[in-house]
């Protein structure tokens, strides 16, 4: 076996060179003359190969992501990526999650883009870093780079070897990804398209130490915030002096609105903010919207702004727009559809740990975007942002912008008067429930227009809705104590996402193929009640509308559900679904339900851009309490190239259950003052007896990209669950959710 | 006040008021983190614990009331090296998202089978019925119990 000598001096001689190569033909000279190529993925915007991978001289590999582990185990996969392309075991990849001192920066984990954005970034720096070190090894064994086998990042050419592990003292990947290195096909995969175990379940379910409310840090204190009883109350006074005397107690803050205490023990911290509320007196206005199905035609009243974010007119021979093919018999059919303001409704209530010293503050957070905390952090408390750390740590399950940020704002306040000592503030539930960012309330109108042979000609989609991010980043402040503080920094304007993904609008353009469609958003961007991105955004609400609407549009024709889909969609792999849904559930065209059970499909292609899922659910509808029992649901999924099928289950199977509580169960609730909505009985979720069985059909891809899936399954659910309870009874539910007294009510 | 409690087969002092909720004596005196806070009114099983056979909510009974009571934690009936094999079960299922109800459905599975060896799939899920989860994993949930029962 010849071994290799991997010291310093060869590496200048010759490692060097090849590292300059590099430069110069990709960053060097290339940057003077040209802007940057672009470079795949999350590589774009964090262009060093080193901030990516760093392989040890010990063995393993460090893998930097900047997205966040929020149980839909993105590590795991990540890990499984990087382990694939550099040819390793995937025992030896650690990773670093988000972390202002040392991760790329790829803004929010959210959008289900991780594997994506950060997925491809790895897949090509990865390959780019295992070409660079077979180059080294190809030099030293004297054989062609390509006669070199790799295992486990063992390098050899017949008995000559090289490690990695050696080599890489030779290498430098400080230099910029050129992305010229194809990622193995598919084909060769051992570790991609293998279940692996996630890595953070073992902790999860042996008690250890899991989450940021897990953390204790030496000296640490425990904080609790006490927020205005509604969202634009004002303090006028309270007794801080008698909370300051209380046992425990160490500090008492008072900024403009901003109540929070601190004490040496939890249950201390606890009763104090309780008899800081008790002493606070607010001036409160009455300014919240009205209630129930008021709301929805008080949305339509309201100010917006009107964007047509799609519209197609069929050519005629005369010029101007058809609406019937051949001139037959037109009918119209109209619907409006509603969904309420909803919760994130996470089990563990937001929580962080911050600590200010010499200057500096840290903060640990289960945000999903530690940069873009940061950013809005340092602003409230007019710290720069190099003074500010935000290093992420799992928290409790995560389905958008929940409270994670508000409360790391919150911890940090507190932390200006802690004398340099860690606080770590949890929200009570109340507090979670009251001021986490909703879920906007949204009405969809649906009109659409069937020549004589049953096809859809005209397509109307009309979406009123508050914004679906309010996050940190951009202008001004998302954090909600910012607001509240004497010296306030406001909320910037909201953005929409532009199409084909949107926001409000995601997923109200159909992918079936109409001859004729316009589809409107009416974006209300004044929030009585704060909005934000919760789980696929408007596409929850939109798929809801649109495919219960094919359904009546399809009862209207007189055709079978999945036959009319299938008459109307031109992709194939939406197509694919929708039959594999259909099969597997053994569809019966045209079967009517018998007054108490039924059968219903849903399908939707994540954002037009992310996995194809169809889901058929099995109801059965008690008509004396009007109670919905979703039995049984099949899902079909085509996710492109399948990082790790258990995950892709394990997403798809949860966003059948969310999907089905929120359907079935959820709005908040509020009166003309304040929020109601403040524990688990005003706000029940769905329940162990009342969970359907999901099965999962996964149609594996592999020569397609990947497509995210962690919000795949939500729209397609509530749109079978509305289907099946209009096959079982021959009712049409159309206002979320569909609760005992609305189905009782409908049914009577 | 120093009161004593049982707590995985060992004997606790704790300095701290009656009034305390067990929870957090758990959690931030004997650093056992298992439990978790979710509601604080019992609502919702994340604290389950274990006090004298029967699955008890920690947030919301006080330091006073199990002195001298027997207590079983997730620590109490496995380790990462030596797990139950209900955690077993629920690894080799991957039954959890994010995990932070999971500690609380195993405790309440535990007192479970401690009655009920063979419990039907209706038993496991209206035993569960105080334990929510947020991410929808009861699905997986439900055959990491079926798989521990067949196991055990």
């Amino acid at each position: 076996m010849k071994r290799l000598d991997t010291g310093r001096r060869e590496f200048l001689q010759r490692g060097g060179a090849l590292v300059v190569g590099f430069t110069l033909a990709s960053a060097g000279i290339a940057q003077q003359l040209a802007p940057a190529p672009a470079l795949p993925g999350s590589l774009n915007n964090n262009r060093m190969l080193d901030g990516w991978l760093r392989i040890n001289a010990d063995g393993t590999v460090t893998v930097f992501t900047g997205k966040v582990e929020l149980g839909q185990g993105i590590l795991t996969a990540l890990a499984q990526i990087a382990a694939e392309e550099l040819d390793i075991a995937y025992e030896r990849v650690e990773m670093i999650s988000a972390d202002t001192s040392r991760s790329p920066d790829e803004g929010m984990t959210a959008g289900s883009l991780s594997v994506e954005n950060s997925g491809t970034a790895l897949r090509f720096a990865a390959a780019e870093a295992r070409a660079m070190l077979l180059q080294l090894a190809a030099a030293r064994l004297g054989v062609a780079a390509d006669k070199l086998v790799v295992s486990d990042g063992t390098v050899s050419a017949g008995a000559a070897q090289a490690t990695y592990w050696e080599l890489v003292k030779s290498v430098d990947l400080k230099r910029e990804a050129t992305a010229r290195v194809q990622p193995k096909p598919p084909a060769t995969h051992r570790i991609v398209g293998k279940s692996i175990p996630r890595r953070d379940i073992p902790k999860k379910v042996a008690g250890g130490e899991a989450y940021v409310q897990d953390m204790r840090m030496p000296g640490m204190v425990f904080g609790r915030v006490v927020r205005p009883p509604s969202p634009r109350a004002r303090l006028e006074s309270c007794d801080e002096a008698a909370v300051r005397a209380l046992p425990g107690v160490v500090a008492v803050v008072r900024d403009g609105s901003f109540l929070a205490v601190a004490a040496t023990r939890e249950e201390q911290a606890i009763k104090a903010a309780q008899a800081l509320r008790a002493s606070a007196k607010w001036t409160e206005p009455a300014d919240l919207p009205p209630q129930g199905m008021a709301l929805f035609a008080h949305m339509q009243k309201l100010p917006s702004q009107d964007s047509v974010v799609s519209s197609k007119v069929a050519a005629s021979p005369a010029g101007a727009a058809v609406t019937t093919v051949d001139g037959g018999a037109v009918t119209t059919v109209d619907a409006t559809y509603t969904r309420p303001y909803q919760c994130h409704a996470s089990i563990g209530p937001s929580c962080a740990v911050a600590q200010i010293k010499e200057g500096k503050l840290t903060v640990w957070t289960h945000s999903q975007g530690v940069y873009p905390l940061r950013q809005h952090l340092a602003r409230v408390m007019r710290f720069t942002d190099a003074n500010v750390t935000a290093v992420h740590v799992e928290g409790s399950g995560c389905y958008g912008h929940n409270g994670a940020d508000d409360v790391a704002c919150d911890a940090a306040l507190l932390a200006r008067a802690t004398g340099g000592r860690p606080v770590k503030l949890q929200w009570m539930r109340e507090d979670e429930f009251g001021w986490e960012p909703y879920g906007s309330p949204m009405v969809m109108k649906l009109q659409a227009r069937l020549d004589a042979r049953g096809q859809v000609v005209d397509w109307r989609h009309d979406t009123w809705s508050h914004p679906h991010s309010t996050r940190p980043g951009g202008a001004g402040s998302n954090l909600l104590a910012g607001w509240h503080i004497a010296n306030p920094v406001p909320m910037g304007p909201p953005v929409n996402s532009a199409q084909p993904a949107g926001a409000a609008d995601r997923n109200a353009v159909p992918l079936y193929e109409f001859a004729n469609q316009r589809i409107t958003l009416h974006y209300l961007p004044e929030m009585p009640l704060r909005t934000s991105a919760l789980r696929t955004l408007g596409a929850y609400a939109n798929v809801f509308a649109l495919e219960s609407f094919i359904d009546e549009l399809a009862a209207a024709a007189n055709v079978d559900a999945v036959e009319f889909r299938l008459r109307h969609m031109q992709d194939p792999r939406a197509r694919a679904v929708i039959e594999a849904a259909a099969s597997r559930a053994g569809w019966q065209p045209a079967r009517k339900g018998d007054g108490t059970r039924g059968r219903g499909i849903g399908f939707a292609k994540y954002k037009n851009l992310a996995a194809y899922v169809a889901v058929v659910a099995d109801v059965e509808i008690d008509r004396r309490t009007g109670n919905v029992r979703v039995v049984k649901t099949v899902a079909a999924v085509d996710a492109g190239l399948i990082i790790n099928p258990d995950g892709v289950i394990n997403q798809i199977e949860g966003g059948v259950i969310q999907s089905t509580s929120w359907s079935l169960k959820e709005s908040v609730r509020y009166d003309t003052q304040r929020v109601q909505t403040r524990s688990w009985a005003d706000y029940p979720i769905l329940t162990f007896p009342e969970v359907p069985a999901v099965d999962v059909v996964l149609l594996n891809r592999p020569a397609e990209r990947s497509l995210g899936t962690g919000e795949g399954s939500q729209g397609p659910t509530v749109a079978a669950i509305a289907n099946a309870i209009a096959n079982a009874t021959g009712t049409r539910m159309r206002d979320l959710p569909f609760t005992r007294e609305r189905v009782k009510a409908a049914l009577a | 006040m120093a009161i004593e409690v049982e707590v995985n087969g060992r004997t606790h002092t704790v300095d701290a008021d009656g009034e305390t909720p067990l929870l957090y004596v758990l959690r931030n005196d004997l650093q056992l983190k298992g439990a978790r806070f979710g509601c604080g009114l019992g609502a919702c099983g994340a604290c389950t614990v274990v006090i004298d056979g029967k699955a008890v909510q920690s947030c919301d009974i006080s330091l006073a009331a199990v002195a001298g009571k027997s207590i079983t934690t997730i620590e109490g009936i496995g380790s990462p090296a030596k797990l139950h094999a209900l955690q077993r079960a629920f690894l080799e299922e991957q039954a959890a998202q994010c995990g932070y109800c999971t500690s609380g459905i195993i405790m309440t599975a535990y007192v479970l089978l401690a009655s009920n060896a063979h419990p039907s799939d209706e038993e496991i899920r209206a035993a569960l019925d105080g334990n929510i989860c947020r991410c929808g994993t009861q699905a997986r949930v439900l055959r990491a119990i079926r798989k521990a029962t067949a196991a055990g």
